[in-house]
C-alpha cells in the first residue's frame, strides 16, 4: 500500500446518548503549580501553560503558592457577585422563554471567570469582554435595571434599541461595547493598552475571547501586537469546551493547550482552573502586576465548561450528552466557593439560602422597574427617528433627509394626520 | 506658502497635527524609521519619537484594530495602509467595528481614526497595487470617504480628517503624488511646482470634508470626477476645446449633492469619470443622484467613463486606464445628443 494523506476531522469524546468523557482535560492537583515572580522571563515559565493553576482543593481549603489570601469579607462579596450573576441569568432566560425579550446568553458555570478577574483588576482598568462575561458588570456595581433595559430595547436602553440583547457597554464603568462580531475586541484591547502606555498612564486593559473564536485572525493580531509592543494587557481565553456545537478540538485544542500559544508569541501563557474563583483571582492579579511593571501582556486560558446552552437559540442536547455538565471534573464555581467559605466557618447553608432569597427579590424588583420603562410589546417606546442619530457625530444631509421621510411616513399613518410635506426636490 | 508635491503636503499635514495635538499618533507598516514606502511619513518619527510614530507588524487587521483601541482611549490615530489593495484583511474592523462603534453605543464610545491609503493605478502595479476601492467603503454607514486631487486639498483635507471625531478613510491617488498626470504616460512627468494647487501653506488650515469643488467653470456639460481623473478630464476638455464644468467631488461620503446637482442642472449634461471599475462603482451613485435631482434639466443620458470591469492588468494598464480618448468620446457623445 502506498501511504496517502488523510484528513483528521476532530470529534468530541461523547455525543448525545454516550457517556461523558473528560479524560482529555489535564488537571494538576490544587497547589501543585509553582508561582513565579511577576518579572520572570517567558522562557522560564512555560510550565504555566501546561499545568493548571488551582487553589481550592478537594477538602475546600485554599492551598499552595497561588492562594491570594483574601479575607472572608472579600470572599463573601465574590460569592454574592457570582450568585447574583447566576440568578440574573436564570431570570433573563425565563423571561426570554416567555417571549418578553428576543434573545439571551447565560454564563452559567463560568461566573468565576468574569467575577474573579473583575475583582482582581482596578476600576480604571478597561475591560473588553465577549458576550459571556456579564459578571464584570456585576462586579463593577452596574444597576441590573440598565442591563435589563438593554435587553428590552426600551426607553432606558443604553444602546437606544440598536443592539440585540446582552450587547452591553458602560463608559463610566470602563467596560467596552460588545460588538456581536466575535474576536474583534481582542486586538482593540491591545490598542487601548498601547494608548495607555503612550500616555504614560498605569491603567491596563483586559479582554476575553472564547476558545472557539480564537481561531479568528483577530486573536493572532492581538497576540502579535501585544508581544511586539509588550502592551499592558491581559488576554483571557475562555476555554468552555464548546463553541455552539463544535468542541474545543475544532479550535485547535487537541494536541496543545490554548495557553501554550502564549510562549509561541513570546507572552506568558497561564492555564487556570476557571471554576476556581481564587485561582482566577490569583492569576489575574499576577498578570496585572506584571503588566503594570512594563512586563507586558499575559495570555490566560480559563479551563471551564459551558454548562448552559450557547444561547436561547441553541439546543445542546442535539450535539452533546444531556448531563455532560454533571461530569465536568472541575465542578461548579458557585458551589466550590460556597463550600470553601463554609469550611472556613464564614458561611452556612442558612446564610446562603438567605442570600439566594435576597438576590432573587432584588432581581425581581429590578425587572419590575425595567419593564416600567417599556417592554417589547408595550410602551413607552423609543422614538424610531432616533435611528438616524449617532451614525456620525453630526448628522449629514442625506440622513437628515431620510429622517424627515420617515417622520412624514409615520405622521401619515393615523387617518387624521396632516399630509406629509413633499421631500422631493425640483431639478 | 511653499511649493509642495502631494507627498510633502500630506507629510506637512501630519507634522502640523502631531505638533499641535499630543493625542495624534501615526502608525503603519514602514512609517516610522524608514518614513513610508512613498515617503509620506518621512522624518516624523525622528521629530516626534517612536511612541508617536510607530512601525507596526504587517497585519492590516491588527493596525486598524489597534487604532480603534487607541481611538477609544483618547488618542487620534492616523493609520497608514501601505496600499489600498492591502486593506481587506482590516475590512471587518472597519465595517463592523470602526464604522459602528458610535452607533451601537449611542455615542458613548467612538474612535476618531483616520486611515490613509494610496490608491489607483498607472504605476505598473498590476492587480494588487492599483485598485481604487472607494465605492466599497462608501457603502458602509458611519465612515467618511475622502480623495484629494492636489497638494493643497490633500493637506487641508487630511488635517480636517484627523480633527474629525468620526472615522475617515482617506484615499491618496498615488499616480499624482509627484505631479498632476494628464493620462498620457508617454509625456514627460510634470511636477506640482508649476500647478497653482502646488502652493501650500506651511501651517494649519482646513479644507472641509463633505464639500465638492468646481475646478473649472463652464456651461456645456458637467464632469463629475475625483482624484487622478480630475487632471485627465481637464486635459480632455482642453483638447476638445469645449466649455465644460468640472467638479472635483473630493469627498465621496458624505456627498455634496448641492454643488454637484447645481452644476448639472445648469449645464443639462453630465459625464461621470472615475478610475475604478464600472459595475456598481461610485459613478453609479453619482448617476443615480443626478437622475433624482436633475432629471427634468437633462438634455442627454448621463455617461460613465471608468476602468473596465476586470482586475487592473499589469501589461495593459494604458488600455485599462480611462484616458483622454475615452473621456473625449463620452463628452462628444453627450454634447451631440439632441
Amino acid at each position: 500500500m502506498t501511504p496517502r494523506s488523510r484528513l483528521h476531522v476532530p470529534a468530541p469524546p461523547a455525543r448525545p446518548g454516550q457517556e461523558p468523557d473528560f479524560s482529555y482535560v489535564q488537571i494538576s492537583p490544587a497547589g501543585a503549580v509553582n508561582r513565579p515572580d511577576v518579572t520572570a522571563a517567558v522562557r522560564d515559565i512555560e510550565y504555566l501553560s501546561d499545568g493548571l493553576v488551582r487553589v481550592l482543593d478537594e477538602g475546600h481549603r485554599a492551598v499552595g503558592p497561588w492562594d491570594p489570601h483574601l479575607d472572608a469579607a472579600e470572599l463573601q462579596v465574590a460569592l454574592r457577585h457570582m450568585l447574583l450573576t447566576r440568578l440574573f441569568d436564570d431570570r433573563m432566560q425565563k423571561i426570554q422563554r416567555q417571549g418578553r425579550i428576543s434573545f439571551y446568553i447565560k454564563s452559567t458555570g463560568e461566573e468565576a471567570v468574569a467575577v474573579g478577574a473583575g475583582m482582581a483588576l482596578q476600576p480604571g482598568d478597561m475591560l473588553f469582554p465577549s458576550y459571556r462575561q456579564q459578571g464584570l458588570h456585576v462586579v463593577r456595581g452596574r444597576n441590573l435595571v440598565e442591563l435589563m433595559c438593554q435587553c428590552l430595547s426600551n426607553t432606558h436602553d443604553m444602546c437606544k434599541g440598536r443592539q440585540m440583547p446582552i450587547m452591553y457597554h458602560w463608559g463610566k464603568g470602563n467596560i467596552f461595547s460588545i460588538s456581536g462580531n466575535l474576536a474583534t475586541q481582542f486586538p482593540q484591547a491591545v490598542g487601548w493598552a498601547m494608548a495607555a502606555a503612550i500616555k504614560g498612564e498605569d491603567h491596563i486593559a483586559a479582554s476575553w475571547i472564547g476558545e472557539g473564536s480564537s481561531a479568528e485572525a483577530d486573536f493572532h493580531y492581538a497576540m502579535t501586537f501585544a508581544a511586539v509592543y509588550q502592551a499592558p494587557v491581559i488576554l483571557n481565553l475562555v476555554n468552555n469546551q464548546w463553541a455552539i456545537s463544535t468542541f474545543q478540538g475544532f479550535a485547535g485544542g487537541e494536541r496543545r493547550t490554548f495557553a501554550q500559544r502564549g510562549p509561541g508569541y513570546g507572552i506568558p501563557g497561564l492555564r487556570v482552573d476557571g471554576n476556581d474563583f481564587l485561582a482566577v483571582y490569583a492569576v489575574t492579579q499576577w498578570a496585572a502586576q506584571r503588566a503594570r511593571q512594563s512586563g507586558g501582556a499575559t495570555l490566560i486560558e480559563h479551563v471551564t465548561y459551558r454548562a448552559a446552552a450557547h444561547s436561547t437559540s441553541d439546543d445542546p442536547s442535539r450535539y452533546r450528552p444531556k448531563e455532560e455538565w454533571r461530569a465536568w471534573p472541575l465542578g461548579d464555581p458557585v458551589t466550590r466557593l460556597k463550600a470553601h467559605l463554609i469550611a472556613l466557618g464564614e458561611w452556612s447553608e442558612e446564610r446562603h439560602s438567605d442570600l439566594h432569597k435576597e438576590l432573587e427579590a432584588h432581581v425581581t424588583a429590578c425587572w419590575k422597574e425595567a419593564e416600567s420603562y417599556g417592554t417589547l410589546t408595550g410602551g413607552p417606546s423609543l422614538d424610531p427617528l432616533t435611528m438616524f442619530e449617532d451614525v456620525f457625530k453630526e448628522m449629514p444631509a442625506n440622513l437628515v433627509q431620510q429622517r424627515e421621510e420617515l417622520r412624514a411616513l409615520r405622521a401619515a399613518q393615523p387617518a387624521a394626520a396632516p399630509a406629509a410635506p413633499s421631500v422631493a426636490q425640483e431639478g | 506658502m511653499a511649493r509642495m508635491n502631494m507627498v510633502q503636503a500630506l507629510n506637512s499635514a501630519m507634522d502640523v497635527m502631531l505638533g499641535r495635538d499630543p493625542r495624534v499618533v501615526v502608525l503603519g507598516e514602514d512609517v516610522g524609521y524608514f518614513g513610508g514606502v512613498f515617503r509620506v511619513t518621512d522624518g516624523l518619527q525622528r521629530k516626534y519619537g517612536e511612541h508617536r510614530v510607530l512601525d507596526t507588524p504587517i497585519a492590516e487587521g491588527g493596525i486598524i484594530a489597534a487604532a480603534i483601541g487607541m481611538g477609544s482611549n483618547g488618542l487620534k490615530p492616523v493609520a497608514e495602509i501601505q496600499f489600498a489593495d492591502y486593506i481587506y484583511p482590516g475590512f471587518d474592523q472597519v465595517v463592523s467595528e470602526l464604522a459602528r462603534l458610535r452607533y451601537r453605543t449611542a455615542g458613548e464610545f467612538y474612535a476618531p481614526v483616520t486611515i490613509r491609503t494610496p490608491c489607483g493605478g498607472g504605476i505598473r502595479g498590476g492587480q494588487t497595487h492599483s485598485q481604487s476601492p472607494e465605492a466599497i467603503f462608501t457603502h458602509v454607514c458611519g465612515i467618511k470617504v475622502v480623495m484629494p486631487s492636489n497638494p493643497y486639498d490633500a493637506k487641508g483635507l487630511l488635517i480636517s480628517s484627523i480633527e474629525d471625531d468620526d472615522p475617515v478613510v482617506f484615499f491618496e491617488p498615488k499616480r499624482i503624488y509627484n505631479g498632476p498626470f494628464d493620462g498620457d504616460p508617454h509625456k514627460p512627468a510634470v511636477p506640482w511646482s508649476g500647478h497653482p494647487r502646488g502652493e501650500v501653506p506651511d501651517g494649519h488650515y482646513n479644507v472641509p470634508i463633505g464639500k465638492a469643488e468646481v475646478v473649472r467653470e463652464g456651461k456645456d456639460v458637467t464632469v463629475l470626477t475625483y482624484g487622478t481623473m480630475v487632471h485627465v478630464v481637464e486635459a480632455a476638455v482642453r483638447g476638445l476645446g469645449i466649455d465644460a464644468e468640472i467638479v472635483d467631488v473630493r469627498t465621496m461620503a458624505p456627498l455634496d449633492v448641492d454643488t454637484l446637482c447645481t452644476s448639472v442642472c445648469k449645464t443639462g449634461r453630465c459625464v461621470v469619470v472615475h478610475e475604478a471599475t464600472r459595475f456598481n462603482g461610485y459613478g453609479a451613485e453619482l448617476v443615480a443622484t443626478v437622475q433624482e435631482h436633475c432629471f427634468w434639466n437633462l438634455e442627454a443620458p448621463v455617461q460613465r467613463v471608468t476602468g473596465w470591469d476586470t482586475p487592473y492588468p499589469h501589461a495593459f494598464e494604458w488600455d485599462y486606464f480611462p484616458g483622454q480618448a475615452r473621456i473625449a468620446a463620452a463628452l462628444k457623445h453627450v454634447l451631440e445628443a439632441a
